[in-house]
């Protein structure tokens, strides 16, 4: 070849993402994590999954409004809290530990991140924006779950006269923001012409409804093309703190199974001194660590506005879902028989775990971002 | 006591070397002498002995400065052993006349380090070694074999751990030296490799005279003189910032979008996994260069030549299968001593055999993910045998 393309994406010397945590999110994590470990244990979750809305009302008030979490990714001058994607991931990971049913990746980031994308001067968007931040009221976007950012385009179709099969979350919504042909509507889920009904769930801790909408009516927030920009940098979000709740759940699976397999004996020794099982979970505390990186990264990414952050988030969706499916999945083998229990929580973890790897694109698809951005394309 | 310098400091002494010494008119082995004599060769290390007992990252300012000064470096490449394994063990168990005689002529590069650590009977059990050194007067006499040397051809001195006692257990018997490597005794022979190359040796101890002077540590402490050395094996990591597509996986990616002749499905839906997991291996090397620089180092270390080695070997497969008909071909089997090793240099199927040893050397990765289980996730270690047992009535 004469010409040698040169390579994409080029590579920012000048600002390295930062990695790490900071003081102030290690103090918000703590606090997270003593709330869910008072409001949320293990017995509770799975008590609570027998219902078809297994929220905790008193739980997500004391995260979204007590902690300010529904907030962080508001500025202060819209009613939130003025901090970043930084801090919300840092929830996220204590939520993906706990798997316990919020709206929190829902309602708090993907909503709030399409309010925030619009014209935020405009009085419905800074109305909802403010209740939302302040966790008065929850909204979700009503499109199936498993819907990309790239998704976003055809996203805008028809009119408020729609069913859309399946919404996470709806159940626990006030607000259902609803994209058609003209626009993105915000419609009260206690309008008379909204019927949500619930579905049976692969992943009982964050539940789904189909959404039927005859004669409603609704608050037109953007036309469409700021809807449609909108709704992709909300599911771009989503998908980007989404590999911090995989994070958090998957490094709660390596503890557990660690835990477990010391305490565990068979053959007068603990199980987890046979090198075929510790030689797993070594491999998977590399991959939690991997993950952790890649996590970190998109967060940063998003935070920072980066140019870099759809290739971060995919390279964090692609990573972070096969690390969450593969220590759930470890986990329940790990566990022998009480893993297949449904006393024991593992299942709650497999069953986030596999959804969580369809929610906002599967691995898959995010690889085919990482194509089309990095120039690697298909035969 | 005077306190520590500060970057202000650091930085003005290597004004001062730079000016008594200016590169330009001056000989490379009388800068690196000066630049040594100067306390900014590691400034971490001790006063006269290279350093000025500064913290190490202020190392950076020194090497800011002589770089832009264009001043020459010692070629860390050439002297990795001596500077990476043999020096910190001298400076931690040393006596201070070893230090002296053995520190700046290793900095300064006169002096060539190996390491006659491996045997072909002790390999992951290390302390299983055999190589045998029974004292006679002053002197030890060394009988043995050792293996996996690079540099052995070129070296001056080497550090060696033998066998002192075989009647305790393996862990107990043993004892550090510095050996002589221009001793009749030893015999240094070229180990060719898969790659048709020989980047290592085989050497053979007979009867060769070490003085009780040359011993680092006491009698039957070698392991734990040893353990120094094997620590400092693995701090090498978390450097440089490395670019995106800085491994590997750049030439791969390269080839893709220069050549779409080549491109399969399978090989499409494999680079791009593969190119997801050399980025957040990058991303990873990259959170452990921000820990340590903010002082809270992390146990991932460990894990990053694991998951290099993997990534290096699948990536340079799937490069040999990417180029077709060219991946039939081989650039030169022909025996040669390089003189350091580059895992992404020349051509595909060399990338693939050379990184085949990535988890065989400096561990395997077997033996590196009992180390993740026991020591970062605290998982019982496998009962044992071999720990009470005298070292002449183990298996062998």
């Amino acid at each position: 070849m004469s010409e040698q393309p040169a390579a994409p994406q080029a590579f920012d010397e000048t600002r390295p993402p930062d990695l790490l945590y900071t003081e102030a999110e290690e103090d918000l994590r703590a606090a997270v994590r003593s709330l869910l470990a008072a409001r949320a244990d293990a017995a509770a979750v799975i008590a609570a999954t027998g219902s078809a809305t297994p929220y905790d009302r008193r739980l997500w008030d004391s995260l979204a409004s007590g902690i300010g979490a529904a907030g962080l990714l508001v500025p202060e001058k819209l009613g939130g809290q003025g901090a970043s994607h930084r801090e919300a991931a840092v929830v996220l990971e204590e939520l993906g530990r706990s798997v316990a049913p919020a709206p929190y990746l829902t309602s708090a980031v993907v909503a709030t991140e399409i309010l925030l994308a619009l014209d935020t001067r405009a009085a419905p968007v800074a109305a909802l924006l403010a209740d939302l931040a302040a966790g008065r009221t929850t909204a979700v976007l009503a499109l199936p779950p498993a819907t990309p950012a790239a998704g976003a385009a055809a996203a805008l179709t028809g009119t408020l006269e729609r069913t859309v099969p399946s919404v996470a979350d709806a159940a626990a919504a006030d607000v259902l923001l609803v994209p058609t042909a003209g626009g993105l509507y915000a419609v009260a889920a206690e309008d008379p012409g909204v019927s949500v009904d619930p579905l049976v769930p692969l992943d009982l801790t964050r539940p789904l409804a189909s959404v039927t909408l005859t004669g409603a009516t609704g608050t037109l927030l953007a036309e469409a093309a700021p809807a449609q920009a909108a709704v992709a940098r909300g599911l771009l979000a989503g998908a980007g703190l989404l590999a911090s709740e995989q994070l958090g759940l998957a490094e709660w699976c390596l503890t557990e199974t660690v835990r477990h397999t010391r305490e565990r004996h068979q053959f007068n020794r603990p199980v987890g001194s046979f090198q075929a099982l510790k030689h797993r979970m070594a491999q998977l505390w590399l991959e939690v660590v991997s993950a952790r990186a890649a996590a970190r990264n998109a967060a940063d990414a998003l935070a920072t506005g980066s140019p870099d952050a759809p290739l971060a988030v995919a390279v964090a969706q692609a990573y972070c879902s096969r690390t969450a499916v593969h220590a759930a999945e470890e986990c329940v083998q790990l566990h022998g028989g009480i893993g297949m229990t449904w006393e024991h929580p593992a299942h709650l973890y497999l069953k986030r775990a596999k959804a969580d790897a369809l929610v906002y694109g599967t691995a898959g698809r995010h690889q085919e971002t990482v194509a089309a951005l990095m120039e690697l394309p298909a035969p | 006591m005077s306190t520590a310098p500060d970057a202000a400091d650091i930085r003005r002494r290597t004004r001062e070397l730079l000016a008594a010494h200016p590169p330009a008119t001056t000989g490379p082995t009388d800068f690196l002498r000066a630049r040594f004599d100067a306390g900014l060769a590691w400034v971490h290390y001790p006063a006269g002995l290279g350093g000025l007992d500064a913290p190490r990252s202020l190392q950076a300012v020194a090497d800011a400065e002589l770089a832009a000064a264009h001043a020459p470096d010692n070629d860390p490449r050439r002297i990795g052993i001596g500077l990476g394994m043999a020096a910190p063990t001298i400076l931690d168990h040393g006596t201070d006349e070893q230090k002296r005689r053995f520190l700046r002529p290793l900095w300064v590069g006169e002096e060539v380090w190996c390491q006659l650590f491996s045997e072909p009977g002790a390999g992951s059990d290390l302390a299983a070694l055999g190589t045998r050194a029974v004292r006679d007067g002053d002197d030890w006499v060394v009988d043995g074999q050792k293996v996996w040397t690079s540099s052995a051809h070129l070296a001056r001195w080497a550090i060696l751990i033998a066998r002192t006692d075989p009647d305790v257990p393996k862990h107990r018997g043993i004892s550090y030296f510095i050996c002589d490597m221009s001793d009749p005794g030893v015999e240094v022979r070229p180990l060719r490799q898969i790659t048709g190359e020989a980047e290592f040796n085989e050497v053979f101890l007979t009867g060769v005279r070490i003085p009780d002077s040359r011993r680092l540590g006491p009698v039957g402490d070698g392991w734990k003189v040893a353990r120094t050395t094997l620590m400092n094996e693995r701090v090498s990591i978390g450097g440089a910032r490395v670019p995106r597509e800085g491994g590997m996986i750049g030439p791969v990616a390269r080839t893709w979008r220069e050549r779409p002749e080549l491109r399969t499905h399978d090989l499409h839906q494999r680079l791009l996994t593969l190119w997801v997991e050399a980025e957040v291996a990058r991303l990873t090397g990259e959170r452990l260069r921000q820990q340590l620089v903010a002082g809270q180092p992390g146990p991932e270390g460990s894990g990053m030549k694991l998951a290099f080695a993997r990534l290096n070997q699948e990536i340079s497969g799937l490069e040999v299968e990417l180029l077709g008909e060219e991946g039939l071909l081989y650039g030169d089997w022909t025996m040669r001593r390089p003189e350091g090793v580059d895992f992404t240099g020349r051509d595909a199927g060399y990338r693939y055999l050379r990184s085949k040893g990535n988890s065989i050397e400096g561990g395997t990765s077997e033996v590196l993910l009992n180390i993740v289980a026991e020591r970062v996730l605290g998982l019982p270690a496998e009962p044992r045998d071999d720990k009470d047992v005298a070292w002449k009535d183990l298996a062998r």
